[in-house]
């Protein structure tokens, strides 16, 4: 198990290096163009020049790299070009807010995707495995795109219920939250129910349930005791991976909704070229996706006692 | 006796698995979900292909700005879904766009399929070596988060119709073939594969008779899912400002383009929203009924 | 029909169960009778599909969502189970009746440990603590033999073996002592010598707690072992009930008889008395014929008679036996006592030069050990010795056996000749060549032709999306053997024609064949390049009896034919016996004994040959057998024990030179070698452990005679009764007619 774990967190930090390094080529391979990029273009030659020299940009690859890698591990971006501040003082702030809007969007969606998933998947075949089902796959066909401009019709334009923007200027506002938290939910919880309802239908047709209903026990136990515990292994997995799925959620619900989260960060870094603020959205959403992957894995293997005790 | 030589010797050929995805389609009949998605996407696909026909208007002519539904046009003809913000009629936008997504989004999945089959295959029948490089490259690739992967290769390489599919394969290849992989993991230790191996057969011949025509079922299911979210892709691409470059009609610029006029002039985006949902919809509907179907024998 | 009486435990009258699909209603079971009194056991016999396994559920009302009850009664201890809701079943299931599975890893949960599974029988039904239920489990398992209760009380089912996990769900089944034991195949998923000691323990247990046995198998053979009375089953009907003795003795359905005939029992022989196998193949529940199920591929059909009205169970009245029924209309008719002699002898295959030498042959693969342990010793390679010193020639036209458990290096083996492997260290002499260093890649076309293999599993063995003309066109082009596609295709005709297959399968597909059908496929693709040797890997294995006995047979004749030596890779000491020369036994990828068949199964005998022999059930209850069980479990090939490999579970080990020291091979006359530390003289001294009566077959057809006469007797007395009602005349006549009959009972010959 020890042994699983180091491998498991040795297998990250290898990825995080070889993501940085792909990140680094990708976007500071032609040097002129990152000057360019920085300066805005309509920098002298010289000061370019002069500004590539300055920083570093002469020395050997490996050597850049290896700097760059340094202030990285501890903390120094850069400064991004469209705020004129450190990205750090950019980048932790939004982060944060994106937390906020992803806890709820996982404390909502993963109890309820979670029950209807062994509710339908508990009698295959039923009246409410087939409502559920069929409603979850029209739920995650729904763009999120789309289902921001339809939500919006009707709760913003149509009720005049909820606010349009979710920009928090004048602080926080629980209401400003709803629109984008349920967005998130309507597309994900469709896929962890699915899931779920596969899992849990699987095992009510395995041998052990069978026996557990031939000894006689109560089928509420049966359910509970024998069913749910491995019905429930794959999921966790799964629910762990929305979390790189919601990553990418954020950055259309973030964008529609004006919210000043991660996502719409990375997306105005992006359309700016902002290349710092690039490279250090881009490696925190690589380290999260890749962290919650090795929880998931690790957690899959803490649940499942056939690999637990191997 | 000749004569059925001629017919029946050659191995798999694209007629046989052509006739036998034909048959497979008609098992659908088996499953209500899975005939509502092949209708929608039939309505779809018609659609694209008689465009011109029945297209009422040139999608790209300013014709009358901000007409509502069902508004008549002063030289002739009905703006049946209104008309947006530059004067386009909505619905003509809506025709020609499913062209624009029916042939982007099956070209990319197509070319992930390749991609992703032959890194599959080769990751699991050769395993050792092979393996452990195919596998951890994707990875890689698969701990970006999609969106944040996309956004920066179209970043990277800019905005157009090829950097578009170019983006779609790389990041799409690597699921797959972790799908391939999975499958091929399994069938290379049935029976027949031993067969083949001891009588000599090249890997290649394993890979391509033995095992590929054997991983169909589920590979055709995980297509229509994946069409599904191409789709998805190509919109949210398309909503973010990366995607196709205007004035082409593509439903995801469609309703990135009017979004904001949506308080007031809601059928501007709320059609386009529609089309792309129901279009997605029928793929997944597909993919249910294909999977429904194929578990049954 | 039976009457109701309370002394029975179960009572099932007419019961059928259907199952409803899609296509409509499929019936599983149709018109089930039987009756089960407290501590009697009863077995249902049967080929798969022929519906044995529904009983089973079907007496715990559990059919599933698709299926039901759709006629008849089950009264269990006098209540009807067919009319008890949910929760009253509930109390039966498991307290009362209890069930013991085929595959035991499956029918575990593997998420909680067996402490839980097991206490949670007590808990429920009988509402005891927690304490006290966890003493009576830890007790239970003491008495099914399980060493360090304490220990799997707290383990999870994947940390026990096979044997130990079936031993866990009878205890689970035992512990609220039910009234009724439902066993389905509990040891099919088990190796011999285990299903030996599960069998023993069973009887044993039943006969402490007075429970009634309802034993699902397939075997014929362990019903012999384990059975009271016996319910012949086809195709969802019973054919035949009645006691072991009375049934073994004259079976009188055609197809009880037939099954007889397709087992290889200790007294056939491949050349002078072959098996018979049943024509045709098992029909499909919804494609069952009108009349009699059996009729199609019943050799006593009587047109008019067996495909009219549905037989029904006709009772056979013999004095001793006062329950035998058999669902046939011509029984007394058909003698089947004649048949019983088997099919036309053969003449035997010429033995030739020498094919295949194996010169110690050795097989290790390496694997990496990832445990705590071994990382900080620094032995992070292990080795697994599959194949250890093997040693063994072959000739031309000879069948060899290779017989072992599951484990034993067998199939490591067969991938060495194949060339999916290569030999860590000796040599594989095919016609003189080496070839056990020569992966398949870089054998040439001809040697690739010369050396094929017949797969274990007919669902496996064609690739699925292949026709079968092209499947085996395929391998005729790459042997080289023909490339002209007429010629090809005249080819393909031919070996159809040799596996008795009908020529337009060439455009069939495998989902559309049979196991058995499929099965030949694989040997016609194998003979496609005239090979000088062939490998079977467990051919028949996943075979039901009848059908086995045919592709045996087959392999057989067109071994006879092209004269290629055979080998023949089994589990199955019995199929073995029957058609090999020579037999190899190994255990734990080593040779514990080789020599000819008769050398093998008469002393001296390996320790673990004996057991082996020992513990195959034979099915003829005239045949006298030693009863050794073997304690223990198979050890783990990553593990194995250092000295000689059996030494952990052989009854006669002789001290601690077993448990340290790799015992020598001792050659006993010409062929004949052992490897084991107890010397020769020892061996000697060892009984037969299976003595068949030298005047067996004489023995049972006068059995079969005399009892038949006896039938007969009582049914002229029947008919003399009845006509002493009627007119004189009419009387004597019908005595005339049945004494007739009992003279027309032909002398059966003695074996040759």
């Amino acid at each position: 198990m020890l042994i699983m774990i180091s491998k498991r967190i040795g297998f990250m930090i290898l990825t995080m290096l070889v993501v940085s390094m792909l990140l680094f080529m990708l976007l500071e391979f032609s040097p002129g163009n990152v000057a360019t990029k920085v300066l805005g273009p309509y920098s002298s030659e010289e000061a370019r020049q002069l500004w590539l020299e300055r920083h570093g940009y002469f020395e050997p690859l490996w050597w850049r790299y290896g700097t760059w890698l340094g202030n990285f591990v501890s903390g120094e971006f850069g400064d991004s070009v469209r705020f004129r501040v450190p990205v750090s003082e950019v980048l932790w702030p939004r982060l944060w807010n994106t937390a906020i809007l992803g806890f709820w969007t996982f404390a909502i969606m993963i109890p309820l995707s979670l029950i209807l998933g062994v509710l339908a998947g508990m009698r295959e075949g039923s009246r409410l495995d087939r409502v559920i089902s069929v409603g979850s796959i029209i739920t995650t066909s729904v763009p999120e795109f789309a289902s921001t401009v339809l939500l919006s019709a009707i709760f913003v334009f149509g009720l005049k219920w909820l606010p349009g923007t979710s920009s928090m200027t004048s602080g926080f506002d629980v209401k400003q939250m709803i629109l984008p938290v349920m967005v998130l939910i309507i597309y994900d919880f469709g896929y962890v129910a699915r899931m779920t309802r596969a899992s849990m239908a699987e095992v009510m047709t395995t041998h052990y349930i069978r026996t557990a209903v031939l000894k006689g026990l109560p089928y509420k136990q049966v359910i509970l005791k024998h069913a749910l515990r491995n019905a429930l292994i794959a999921p966790f997995t799964v629910i762990m991976l929305q979390i790189n799925w919601l990553l990418s959620g954020v950055i259309v619900v973030e964008f529609f909704f004006a919210y000043k989260g991660f996502g719409a960060l990375l997306l105005e870094a992006s359309l700016n070229q902002d290349i710092f603020v690039i490279e250090a959205c881009a490696m925190v959403a690589v380290f999260v996706a890749v962290a919650s992957q090795t929880i998931a894995d690790i957690g899959y293997t803490y649940l499942n006692p056939r690999i637990r005790f191997s | 006796m000749s004569n059925i030589v001629e017919t029946v010797t050659p191995a798999p050929t694209l007629g046989f698995a052509f006739i036998r995805a034909i048959k497979s389609f008609a098992l659908l009949r088996e499953s209500t979900p899975g005939m509502v998605g092949a209708g929608l996407v039939l309505f779809w696909v018609i659609v694209a292909i008689l465009a011109p026909l029945i297209a009422p208007f040139d999608p790209l002519a300013t014709l009358q700005p901000m007409a509502k539904p069902g508004t008549e046009f002063v030289k002739g003809g009905t703006f049946w879904l209104g008309t947006d913000h530059l004067g386009r009629d909505i619905l003509s936008r809506i025709i020609f766009g499913s062209q624009t997504v029916l042939f982007y989004a099956p070209l990319a999945t197509v070319f992930a399929y390749t991609l992703g089959i032959l890194m599959g295959l080769a990751a699991g029948y050769h395993l050792g070596w092979w393996d452990i490089v195919l596998s951890r490259i994707s990875d890689i690739i698969l701990s970006f988060p999609v969106l944040v992967l996309y956004i920066i290769i179209i970043a990277t390489i800019g905005s157009s119709g090829i950097n578009i599919i170019i983006a779609i394969t790389f990041a799409s290849a690597p699921g797959i073939m972790r799908i391939v992989r999975g499958l091929v993991l399994d069938l290379r230790n049935r029976e027949y594969v031993a067969a083949a191996q001891t009588r000599g057969e090249s890997s290649l011949y394993i890979m391509l008779v033995e095992i590929l025509p054997n991983a169909r079922g589920p590979l055709i299911v995980d297509a229509c899912l994946r069409l599904g979210y191409v789709i998805i892709t190509i919109g949210v691409l398309g909503f973010l400002g990366l995607g196709l470059p205007p004035p082409d009609p593509d439903w995801g610029g469609m309703i990135n383009e009017t979004r904001k006029m949506a308080m007031i002039f809601p059928h501007m985006t709320i059609f386009p929203c529609i089309a792309i949902s129901s279009l997605i919809l029928g793929f997944n509907l597909l993919a249910d009924g294909l999977r429904e179907v194929s578990l049954r024998d | 029909m039976i009457e109701s009486n309370d002394e029975y435990v179960l009572e099932i009258n007419n019961l059928c169960l259907s199952y409803f699909v899609r296509a409509g209603e499929i019936p599983a079971v149709v018109d089930f009778s039987c009756t089960l009194k407290a501590g009697e056991s009863i077995g249902l016999v049967g080929e798969s599909g022929c519906g044995k396994s529904t009983v089973a559920l079907g007496i715990m009302n559990y059919m599933g969502n698709n299926g039901g009850i759709v006629g008849g009664s089950i009264k269990f201890k006098g209540r009807d189970m067919v009319a008890l809701n949910e929760e009253e079943l509930r109390h039966i299931r498991g307290s009362e009746i209890s069930m013991i599975y085929q595959e035991p890893m499956v029918a575990l949960n593997p998420s909680l440990t067996l402490g839980s599974q097991l206490m949670e029988v007590l808990i429920v039904h009988e509402g005891v603590s927690q304490a006290e239920a966890r003493k009576r489990s830890i007790q239970m398992l003491d008495d099914v033999k399980l060493p360090d209760a304490e220990r799997v009380m707290n383990a999870y089912p994947h940390q026990i073996s096979g044997g130990q996990q079936q031993r866990v769900v009878i205890a689970m089944a035992l512990l609220s002592s039910p009234a009724l034991l439902l066993l389905d195949e509990p040891t099919t998923a088990l190796d011999v010598t285990v299903e030996a000691g599960i069998v023993e323990l069973i009887a044993e247990l039943s006969k402490k707690y007075g429970t009634a046995l309802l034993y699902i198998s397939h075997n014929l053979g362990l019903m012999l072992e384990v059975c009271d009375r016996i319910c012949v089953m086809y195709s969802g009907e019973v054919v035949e009930e009645g006691s072991i003795d009375s049934i073994f003795t004259w079976p009188k359905h055609p197809y009880t008889h037939g099954l007889f005939g397709c087992i290889p029992l200790p007294h056939a022989d491949k050349n002078a008395r072959p098996l018979t196998a049943i024509t045709g193949q098992l029909p499909l529940p919804h494609e069952r014929p009108p009349g009699c199920n059996f009729g199609p591929r019943c050799s006593f059909f009587k047109e008019g008679l067996c495909d009219g009205d549905d037989p029904h169970m006709e009772e056979v009245t013999t004095d001793n036996d006062p329950v035998h029924r058999v669902r046939c209309y011509r029984w007394n008719e058909v003698d089947t006592s004649v048949a019983m002699s088997a099919g036309i002898g053969k003449d035997a295959a010429e033995i030739g030069e020498t094919v295949l030498e194996i010169d110690n042959m050795k097989k290790y693969y390496e694997v990496q050990d990832t445990s705590m342990g071994a990382l900080f010793s620094g032995g992070m390679t292990k080795y697994v010795k599959a194949n250890e010193s093997i040693n063994f020639t072959a000739k031309r036209g000879q069948t060899v056996g290779i017989v072992g458990e599951s484990g034993c290096g067998k199939s490591t083996f067969a991938k060495v000749l194949m060339g999916l492997e290569t030999a860590t260290s000796g040599e594989v002499r095919l016609a003189g060549t080496n070839i056990g260093d020569l992966p398949v890649k870089t054998r040439t076309p001809k040697q690739l032709g010369s050396l094929q293999m017949v797969f274990q599993n007919p669902n496996d063995t064609l690739n699925p999306s292949i026709t079968i003309g092209s499947a085996i066109s395929r391998v005729i082009t790459k042997f080289g053997v023909e490339s002209d596609p007429e010629k090809v295709y005249e080819r393909v005709m031919q070996l159809l024609d040799i596996v008795k297959l009908p020529r337009d399968f060439y455009i069939r597909r495998p989902r559309q064949l049979s196991g058995g059908q499929k099965q030949r496929v694989g040997i016609a693709r194998a003979f496609a390049g005239n090979p000088a040797m062939v490998i079977a890997d467990e051919p028949i294995s996943a075979l039901d009896v009848s059908v086995a006995a045919a592709v045996t047979e087959l392999l057989m004749d067109i071994q006879r034919e092209h004269k290629t030596t055979l080998l023949f890779i089994s589990h199955d000491l019995s199929a073995v016996r029957y058609l090999a020369d020579r037999i190899v036994v190994m255990y734990l990828g080593q040779i514990m004994e080789r020599g000819t068949t008769d050398e093998v199964f008469s002393p001296p005998y390996h320790p673990y040959t004996e057991a082996l022999l020992s513990a195959v059930p034979i099915a003829d209850p005239e045949i006298e057998k030693r009863h050794i069980v073997l304690e223990g479990n198979l050890p783990s090939v990553l593990d194995p024990p250092r000295g000689c490999p059996f030494c952990t579970r052989c009854p006669s080990r002789i001290g601690e030179i077993c448990d340290d020291v790799p015992p020598a091979v001792q050659i006993d006359g010409e062929s004949h070698a052992i490897a084991c530390h107890i010397p020769l003289e020892e061996l000697r001294k060892a009984e037969p452990v299976v003595k068949v009566p030298s005047d067996l077959q004489k023995k049972r057809s006068l059995l079969a005679k005399e009892a038949r006469a006896k039938v007969m007797a009582a049914e002229a007395a029947a008919a003399e009764a009845a006509a002493a009602e009627a007119k004189a005349k009419a009387a004597a006549a019908a005595a005339a007619v049945a004494e007739a009959r009992v003279d027309a009972v032909p002398v059966d010959k003695e074996p040759g």
